[in-house]
């Protein structure tokens, strides 16, 4: 059976038609989809493209942003009242890749690749998706925790998160290959500070499970310390508890998790490190 | 397989193709307008040798969809040469012998004049990070990201609209 093509202006018209038709898939930017057939995946039979423009726009409103799934990461570098986030945007790929890749596509890229997902996930988003049962709102972490056990006909609609007060959003991505390559490991941090000290953190890592996790044990640990050398070096050990890296051609698991501590100390303390 | 009528511009001129549903616009390039300078590579969106102009951004012909590609308007490298007379880009890559094999090469240019659309005065920075998803395997890059810079300043003095 050939390939097809599918245009829908409404979400809730494509998710029937996902529902009905299994080798159906929305289509994004093409970098995943498009690569898997081209790669000779015949699971997937139509692509589906999606034309509301809601899920191409950017807002804000009372601090909290909604990106739509299909803005790219070109818009996202474009946007004058992102620059904060342009560092987990600007990793994403050459720029080739960039007016194409997609916030939506993003979460559903395998580890290693998915940097803006980690960043998203450090920010709290929320993620908005259109299914048979209709419209719902989940956690990011529920999102990754599900991602390979999605119901049929669920679309990812939008990406939705607070914005972190100014200098709290923190991120790096360390690879081989400079200036781009997969990653090694990817880190994204929101460190809110009371009085000298850690009040809130969020961090987040890619490339060291199958989708971007939490580094839950290391954000409680943090929690009242004071951000310096000395606090990371006691907390060392709880920074690679809970993760699984994977064993790929960028990285074995034993050296991401000897390297993990020491990217993520650069990043919490960059005028030490960095 | 359904065949869908597609309306486009190529390098300014209309074009009006069939093609089979589901199909890249590298394919509805090479087998159908018989352009042949975007380059089939790795099909992966990883070498960067397909890269072409649609609308004026850069993007992966291997893995853009013909369909979203419908009233677009899409840049060659077929395109660069006007009049006779070779491109600036084009110029410079002779001139910093910056072409072995030349597989890379119609890409890296598409990806240089996507770089100068929107910064005509690019940095050696600039050009690096313009040129990061292009891959190539003979000149370790130095020529290309030189012939880059050389017709930035060529371009430059030939005053704006020059790209």
């Amino acid at each position: 059976m050939g390939l097809s093509y599918r245009r829908f202006e409404k979400v809730s018209a494509a998710t029937s038609f996902l529902t009905e038709e299994a080798g159906a898939c929305v289509v994004g930017g093409g970098t995943l989809l498009v690569r898997r057939v081209n790669e000779g995946d015949a699971a997937v039979t139509t692509y589906v493209r999606v034309c509301d423009p809601e899920m191409k726009r950017i807002d804000e409103a009372d601090g909290r942003i909604r990106l739509g799934a299909l803005v790219t990461m070109a818009q996202l570098l474009g946007h004058p009242g992102l620059q904060w986030l342009a560092p987990a945007a600007r990793i994403v790929g050459g720029p080739a890749i960039r007016s194409a890749a997609t916030v939506g596509g993003n979460l559903f890229a395998a580890s290693p690749y998915g940097d803006f997902g980690v960043a998203l996930l450090a920010l709290g988003a929320v993620v908005t998706v259109h299914g048979a049962v209709g419209v719902e709102e989940w956690p990011l972490a529920e999102f990754f925790a599900r991602r390979d056990s999605l119901p049929a006909g669920l679309i990812v609609t939008s990406v939705a998160f607070t914005r972190p007060e100014a200098g709290t959003f923190r991120f790096v991505k360390a690879s081989r290959v400079k200036p781009k390559g997969a990653a090694i490991v990817s880190i994204a941090a929101v460190i809110a500070r009371d009085a000298g000290r850690v009040g809130a953190a969020r961090i987040a890592f890619g490339a060291m499970a199958g989708t971007p996790i939490r580094a839950s044990s290391f954000e409680r640990a943090l929690i009242g310390e004071q951000l310096i050398t000395a606090t990371l070096d006691r907390l060392e050990p709880h920074v690679t508890e809970g993760t699984t890296p994977p064993s790929d051609a960028i990285a074995s698991a034993w050296y991401r998790q000897a390297v993990l501590p020491v990217h993520l100390r650069r990043l919490l303390l960059p005028e030490i490190d960095g | 397989m359904a065949k869908i009528p597609l309306h486009f511009i190529l390098n300014g001129e209309e074009r009006a193709e069939f093609v089979d549903s589901g199909a890249t616009l590298l394919r509805l390039l090479r087998d159908k307008t018989g352009d042949l300078t975007a380059k089939s590579g790795c099909l992966q969106g990883t070498c960067g040798t397909c890269t072409v102009l649609v609308d004026g951004a850069p993007r992966l012909s291997c893995i853009t969809l013909a369909e979203d590609c419908d009233g677009a308007d899409v840049e060659t490298v077929a395109g660069l040469a006007a009049h006779g007379q070779l491109h600036p880009l084009q110029h410079a890559v002779m001139e910093h012998f910056a072409a072995q094999c030349g597989f890379c090469t119609p890409g890296m240019l598409m990806a240089a004049k996507a770089l100068f659309l929107t910064n005509p005065r690019p940095s050696r920075e600039d050009v690096v990070e313009a040129l990061s998803g292009n891959i190539c395997r003979c000149t370790g890059y130095e020529p290309i990201i030189q012939a880059v810079l050389s017709a930035a300043q060529v371009m430059s003095a030939s005053g704006p609209g020059a790209a």
